[in-house]
Order: C-alpha cells, then sequence, then structure tokens
C-alpha cells in the first residue's frame, strides 16, 4: 500500500484563508518622517522619528482626571492634562499652567496668574473659568470621583463632598480670564503639592457637557497639555499626538507617545528587548541579577517617594498592649541584609518612618547607629521583657497579598524573627482585594504588610496615615498626642515650627511601633540608550515632552 | 430536524440563566469590592459610589434589575474601566478574541487532521511515532510555558516576530499567540484523527473500495476521511471551550486585547459587570456553539437520525 500525501494544491486555499483571516484588516499607519533636527544631549543629533514606546502597567481606569487614582493613569494625565504647578526635577513644583502665584500672609488666599495664550487642543484659550469649572466639578459627588478628598484643603471642599453644600460653594472663584483665586479652610503648606495631582487639573466644560460620562475619548478629549489623545485600544494602546496649541509645543520634541498597558513584568522586558519599549514601567525583581550583567546601562535606579512597612494589628493581643515585643520585632530585623541580599534594587533600609520628602530632616532612631548584634541583644530583652522565651515562642502569622516580592521578603523577615528570638511565624497570602478587607476588618491580622507612595511630596502625607481617622490605619493604632501634632502641623505656616510638629510625631512613631518601617522604595527601570533627557525623580514624574530621541 | 433544533435552542436557554445566577451571586460572594483600595475611601464617597451603582440594594433586587437590563441587550457599566459601558468593551474585545481563537481552531484542524492521517497510514512507521511523540509533548506541555519559550526564541533571539502586543492589527503580531494557542489543540486533534482513521481503515466499507480497485487517494479522501473525522466534529466543542479559556491566558502573555484579558483584570478588580459580560456572552457563545456542532454532526453522520 502506498501511502498518499494531501496534493500540495489542496493545501492551499486553507491556508490563504487562514492567513486573510488572522491578518484582518489592519494596515500599517502611514507616518510621515520629519526632518533630522540637530540638538539635543550634546549637540547629539535627533532621530527623525520622535516616537515615544513607554510600558504602563495596567490599562488606566479612565483619563478623566477626576476619576482615576491609579500610577499608570498619572503618567498619561501628566502628558494629557496640565494642573497650575508641575513636579519639578528636584522634586518641588514649578509653575504649570499658572506662571505665577502670590499666597497671602496667613497662608490661606493664593491668587494664581494663569498664561496668556495657553490653548485647550482645540484651539479654546484655557481661562480661570475652566479651572473654577474643573475644581467644582471634581468634588462635585455627581461626579463620583474617588480621589476627590485630595482637594480637602480647600475652602467647603469636604461640606460639598460630603453633599452637604452645592459645588458652587467651593473655595475658588475666576477674578478674571487669567486669574484664579482660591481660598483655603486653614493654611496648607503643601497644598502647591496637592495642585500637581489629577484631582485639581482643569476640563474642558463645553466637551463635558455634550458628552456626559463617555468624554474621555480619541475624538472627543479636549486637553490643556502637551500631548492630545489620538487613539485608544483597550488593552492594547494609547496614543498621543502633540497639542499643537500648548504654550510650550515650540520646546517639545516627542512628536507621537505610545502607552502600553502591561502588568506582566517578564513580558515587559521581553518587549523591552525586542526593542519595541523604549522605558520600562517597571522590572521583574528575579531577573535583576541577569540584567544587572546584561543591560548595565541601560538599568536605572532611583530612590522613590514610598514606605515599605510590616503593620502591626495593635488592637489585638500578642500586640495590644505589649509595646516591648513591638519593638522586639522592629530590632530584630537585619534591614542591610535584607536590601543587600534578598530586594537587592538598592532599596534604602528605613530605620524611620517618613521617606526623603524635601524640606524635612529625616528622623533616625538611635538604634540606627547600633550594630546588629546590639540590635538583637537588646530585641531579645524586649522579647524576654514582654513575656516570650525560647520554651514559650511566640506564635505569628504574617500577612500579604500573593506576590513574589512579598513572599520573599516575608520568608526572610520571618527567618530573622525565627533565628533571634525563636518566634514561630505562618505566612498567610491573599489576593489583593482579600487581603485589603481582611486587613482591614483589624480581626484576625496580626503583622501585615503595607505600603504607601505618597501622592504629594511631602511627610504629612505619610504621617496621616497612621492619624486615628485615616482610612489606611490598619494597625488601629491611636494615639491623642499625635493626632494633635498631625492636626497643628496642617494648620502650621512656618515651616520650622511645622517640621517640628511632624518630627515629634514621627518620633512617637518610632516609640510606640504600630508599624515596622522595611525600607525605602526604589524606582527601577530600563531606559534605551538613545532617550535624551531622562532624568529619574522622586515621584517618578516622567514628562514625555522633556525627553527626545536620538539618533541610533 | 428543524423542530430538533429549536427545542435544543430552547433548552439552552435554562442553562443559560443558571449560568447567569451562578456566576452573579458568585462574584459578589469573593471577598472584597469594586471600591476597596488601598486607602480605604471616606464613607461618604463610598456611600455615594455605591448608591451612583446600584450597590446599595438589596441583592435580589440588584440580581432582577441585571437579568432585566441583560434582556435589553445591556450589559451595564463597568466599575472599573470608567470610560466605557460592558456592551462597548466586549464589542471591542471580541473581535480580536475571535480572530485569535477562530485562526488558531482553523489552524489546529488543518494540522492536526492532516497529521493524523498521515500518521495513520503509515502506522507504526517513523513518522508514526514522531508525529504521536510531538503531539503528546504538545498536550503535556501547558501553554503557559509554551507561550514564553516561543517568545524568547522567535521575538527575543531571532527577532522575527514581535513579542506581545498587537501593533497595527498585523498578521505578524499574530503568530505567536495563534500557534501557542492552537498546539494543545493540534495534537489533541491529530491523536483523534489517528485512532479514528486507523479504524475507519480496517472497517468493511473501506475494504469493499478497495476491492473495486479504486485509486488508494480516493479511497482515503472520499471514503474515509468523512466518517474518520466524526470525533474530531464532536471534539469541537470541547475545543471551542478550551481555545477560550486557552485564549484567557494566552492574551495575557502576549498582551491581545481580547475579552480574556477583560475577564481577568475584571475579576481581579471585582469589576462585578464586566465579569458577569464576559462569562454571559462566552457562556452562550458555546452553548449555541455546542448546538451548532450537534446539527452538523446529524447532518455528516448517516447513523444519526433525529424526528
Amino acid at each position: 500500500m502506498t501511502p498518499i500525501l494531501m496534493p500540495r494544491s489542496r493545501w492551499f486555499l486553507p491556508l490563504a484563508v487562514l492567513i486573510l483571516f488572522a491578518a484582518g484588516c489592519g494596515d500599517a499607519g502611514q507616518r510621515g518622517d520629519r526632518a533630522a533636527k540637530i540638538g539635543g544631549e550634546s549637540g547629539r543629533e535627533l532621530a527623525s522619528r520622535q516616537v515615544l514606546h513607554r510600558g504602563n502597567g495596567a490599562e488606566p481606569q479612565s483619563l478623566d482626571p477626576h476619576k482615576s487614582e491609579g500610577v499608570p493613569e498619572s503618567h498619561l494625565q501628566r502628558d494629557l492634562y496640565e494642573g497650575l504647578t508641575n513636579h519639578s526635577p528636584d522634586g518641588g513644583v514649578e509653575p504649570g499652567a499658572a506662571r505665577a502665584w502670590e499666597i497671602s500672609e496667613d497662608g490661606l488666599v493664593y491668587i494664581f496668574h494663569l498664561r496668556e495664550g495657553a490653548r485647550w487642543s482645540n484651539g479654546d484659550p484655557v481661562t480661570a473659568l475652566d479651572f473654577e469649572y474643573g475644581l467644582r466639578r471634581s468634588v462635585d459627588p455627581a461626579t463620583l470621583s474617588n480621589y476627590s478628598i485630595m482637594l480637602r484643603p480647600i475652602l467647603n471642599a469636604e461640606a460639598i463632598i460630603a453633599g452637604e453644600l452645592p459645588p458652587e460653594r467651593l473655595g475658588v472663584r475666576a477674578i478674571d480670564p487669567l486669574t484664579l483665586e482660591i481660598r483655603l479652610a486653614g493654611p496648607t503648606p503643601y497644598f502647591l503639592g496637592v495642585l500637581t495631582h489629577s484631582a485639581s487639573y482643569p476640563v474642558h466644560r463645553a466637551t463635558v457637557e455634550k458628552y456626559g460620562d463617555r468624554w474621555a475619548r480619541p475624538g472627543r478629549l479636549v486637553s490643556n497639555g502637551a500631548y492630545r489623545l489620538r487613539d485608544w485600544v483597550m488593552q492594547s494602546h494609547i496614543v498621543l499626538e502633540r497639542n499643537p496649541y500648548y504654550w510650550d509645543n515650540a520646546n517639545t520634541t516627542i512628536d507621537e507617545v505610545w502607552y502600553y498597558p502591561i502588568e506582566n513584568q517578564s513580558t515587559e522586558l521581553q518587549r523591552y528587548r525586542a526593542d519595541a519599549l523604549d522605558l520600562t514601567y517597571d522590572l521583574p525583581f528575579r531577573q535583576l541579577g541577569w540584567i544587572r550583567q546584561n543591560l548595565p546601562d541601560e538599568l536605572v535606579i532611583s530612590e522613590y517617594l514610598g514606605v515599605y512597612y510590616y503593620g502591626l494589628n495593635v488592637t489585638r493581643e500578642p500586640f495590644r498592649d505589649s509595646v516591648e515585643l513591638r519593638r522586639a520585632l522592629n530590632l530584630a530585623i537585619d534591614r542591610e541584609i535584607l536590601t543587600r541580599q534578598v530586594t537587592t534594587a538598592g532599596e534604602i533600609p528605613a530605620y524611620g518612618y517618613v521617606p526623603g520628602v524635601v524640606g524635612y530632616e529625616q528622623v533616625v532612631p538611635e538604634w540606627a547607629n547600633w550594630t546588629q548584634e546590639q540590635r538583637v541583644a537588646e530585641a531579645r530583652r524586649l522579647y524576654e521583657a514582654a513575656g516570650y522565651s525560647r520554651d514559650n515562642p511566640l506564635k505569628l502569622q504574617i500577612l500579604y497579598n500573593t506576590h513574589e516580592n512579598h513572599r520573599t521578603i516575608a520568608v526572610a523577615i520571618s527567618s530573622m524573627w525565627q533565628e533571634t528570638l525563636g518566634i514561630e511565624t505562618e505566612l498567610v497570602n491573599e489576593e489583593w482585594k482579600v487581603y485589603l478587607e481582611t486587613r482591614r476588618s483589624k480581626q484576625d491580622t496580626q503583622v501585615f504588610r503595607a505600603g504607601w507612595i505618597g501622592d504629594y511630596n511631602d511627610a504629612y502625607n505619610f504621617l496621616e496615615i497612621l492619624d486615628s481617622e485615616s482610612g489606611l490605619n490598619d494597625s488601629g493604632w491611636s494615639n491623642a498626642r499625635y493626632d494633635e501634632l498631625l492636626a497643628l502641623s496642617a494648620l502650621e505656616n512656618d515651616p520650622e515650627q511645622r517640621a517640628q510638629y511632624m518630627h515629634e510625631a514621627e518620633r512617637i512613631v518610632l516609640e510606640e511601633v504600630p508599624v515596622i518601617p522595611v525600607y525605602f522604595y526604589v524606582t527601577k527601570r530600563l531606559v534605551k540608550p538613545w532617550v535624551g533627557n531622562y532624568r529619574p525623580q522622586i515621584q517618578d514624574v516622567v514628562y514625555s515632552k522633556d525627553l527626545k530621541i536620538l539618533k541610533h | 430536524m428543524l423542530r430538533y433544533s429549536l427545542s435544543r435552542f430552547l433548552g439552552a436557554i435554562p442553562t443559560l440563566l443558571i449560568l447567569i445566577t451562578i456566576a452573579f451571586f458568585m462574584i459578589r460572594a469573593a471577598p472584597g469590592g469594586p471600591f476597596d483600595a488601598e486607602k480605604a475611601l471616606p464613607p461618604e464617597i463610598e456611600a455615594n459610589l455605591r448608591a451612583a451603582y446600584h450597590l446599595d440594594e438589596p441583592l435580589v433586587q440588584q440580581f432582577g434589575r441585571y437579568v432585566l437590563n441583560l434582556v435589553r441587550g445591556d450589559f451595564g457599566p463597568s466599575f472599573q474601566y470608567k470610560d466605557y459601558s460592558v456592551t462597548e468593551l466586549i464589542a471591542a474585545g471580541f473581535p480580536v478574541s475571535l480572530r485569535l481563537g477562530g485562526s488558531a481552531m482553523l489552524l489546529a484542524l488543518l494540522v492536526g487532521v492532516s497529521a493524523g492521517t498521515i500518521a495513520a497510514l503509515r502506522q507504526n512507521s517513523r513518522t508514526d511515532h514522531a508525529v504521536m511523540a510531538v503531539s503528546m509533548t504538545g498536550i503535556s506541555i501547558p501553554n503557559f510555558v509554551m507561550a514564553p519559550l516561543l517568545i524568547l526564541f522567535f521575538a527575543v533571539y531571532l527577532g522575527w516576530l514581535p513579542a506581545g502586543g498587537i501593533g497595527d492589527g498585523g498578521f505578524r503580531h499574530m503568530i505567536l499567540p495563534v500557534i501557542s494557542l492552537a498546539l494543545p489543540q493540534i495534537a489533541y486533534i491529530a491523536r483523534l484523527t489517528r485512532g479514528s482513521m486507523i479504524e475507519v481503515l480496517r472497517s468493511n466499507f473501506v475494504r469493499t473500495a478497495r476491492a473495486q480497485g479504486l485509486p488508494e487517494r480516493t479511497v482515503i479522501l472520499r471514503h474515509a476521511l468523512k466518517p474518520a473525522l466524526l470525533p474530531v466534529i464532536s471534539y469541537l466543542g470541547p475545543a471551542t471551550a478550551a481555545v477560550i479559556t486557552g485564549s484567557v491566558v494566552i492574551e495575557q502573555i502576549f498582551g491581545v486585547p481580547g475579552l480574556g484579558r477583560y475577564f481577568v483584570q475584571g475579576a481581579l478588580n471585582r469589576d462585578y459587570t464586566l465579569v458577569m459580560g464576559v462569562v454571559v456572552f462566552y457562556g452562550a457563545l458555546i452553548i449555541l456553539f455546542n448546538l451548532v456542532v450537534d446539527l452538523v454532526y446529524a447532518w455528516l453522520d448517516p447513523k444519526v437520525k433525529y424526528s
């Protein structure tokens, strides 16, 4: 019997069908090349195509600045819109849509002078009325914003958010088309930083009123930043193009910015290596060693405004009445080893609680200068004072949200506790939303992993987490003096006095140990050598308008 | 035949209703809610959001509202993607998933049936053993292992194909996802075809056909292939389900903007309406496809008759 193969010609048709089917109707877009420009870093020639490809973590929830809250959204929002102030490279603020401002002596009234000739992406002038409308809309409960609380310092904002006053009563007023007045409920020294947040961005009134909930889309969205929205393919990419009406358009180099939502960091790394990305959003923890060896010149690691900490549930045993035990656990963690050998990206050991924010000297507890042996000896003493010993060890549960990094850190910390004090730990991991609920209920948790990335560059943003009323205080810790100091610092206009209040507050935290600071975050990212002007910033603010693509 | 189709079609409705009910209550029973974030919302803001999305109503009332809207073709608003409704998200994601899944199924059928037939015709030869060994490997290696390997080889080392995303929607971006998704199905279909082809080749009517002196090619293509394909046809239903579940993983790995990604993101974010939308949509699709497969089967197999 001779076996028969399928004749070739019969293969052809189905194959052709298959190819056509897969090819769909996609067509490579035609984009005109621009003439090469000379300039950029040390006179290096610019590439003829100024297109930037950025990895951006997750799909943004919304491009409506008043409805989004995540980090991926914030990168996009900063390219699309411009608030009254911008982030400066050194971590402070600099003029944004406002070219200048004056603050009254009591710190309650801010007058902003807008830029003449600033325009929306459809050519309409940007006026103080746009900011008035934007701020009112942001706090209006009907907008359904979940970050409007950022605007709490503005007069009447809190009552409007709670639905007790109409939005028109907000302390914001357009004096003339280029002058905006904002009245505050109390002096808020960090208020200019709040104005960099998307909750304060202006929106284009006619567009919002015309399209309602569905305005933040290609073809509709009107923005006042350096870029405007050209295309948005959900879960695939977002394309921004230059806003030709932007006031500083002449100094913008990048023509097009592509943002890709890639949650998986290994996938992102592969796409970076295949040259599909110029900047990554993050890096896979486990592949850092490989990256260090193979792409050392492209790896950029820099300080990030955030603290990774372990919370202790002080509403329950064993931590409720035992400050000794809490201190013992704090001392027994060797942060040097943890950051050098476990997290490895260059994280900064945290002995104090507030990361390196501008204008605030970090608090360093005395034991930070001890040797680890001294710390361990003191930890043992405290552990025994709390009534535990090798024969009568403490049993502890550590809760963390399911993630490779958190697991590795929990394993390291639990073994440090085991070795130095003999504590028997159990690791419990839960999926993010489950973990949040468990943590918040304060019922079953003992030790839980947590972290906080600053919304604005001020120590208050970190200290307020531990306020008795805070929505993030899952330790359940409450200290009257601490709350009082926070309230005082929020109203204090004198920077030195204010720093003193906050220092005293932070020292209370370090004494009482409702949380154990572990390390201060770093931003880790790969940047292609042809991306010019890339400068790391403590809040990881990378304005696409400041970058350029060098010839390569 | 018409009556049979109609009764099967009506029978699908309760199945779908049960699916909707289970999915609706299960996703709501999961701990955590759509508005939980690291920093708890101030109570007045949370209350405001819950009221806006009717989450403050009793569960049964929410269910009634959901089913009523569904009948009108409205899947509701997405909690997570605030600029879009679930209907719009499905309309955006489905064509992509269909292209991916459809191409994978087509590829699986073409390659699987050919490889299986060749193996059967050369039973116990080296070719046969090779095909079976490769297909065994294909079945055993899960696609979340295979896909990154393919990316590493073809995209990173060789640089022939993109590592992910859909770029401008071109063909090149679909090659690796389609292959990754099709591989286990190719393997399964090849084994099925081989087995049933060997059986058919031994049957009396094939012997008769050969005895009549028909050329081998006619015997295989005209007489043997059709009955040999029956098990493959009936496998198409489960294969569709497998491709759909597989696409959830593949879309995540390659960054393909299909329904599978919405499903994963929706579940992680407790985006109730989005998860429900994808479940209902895919549920209906699988039920419908199984129905079609049964009808095709009836039409192909002379032994099955419905009155």
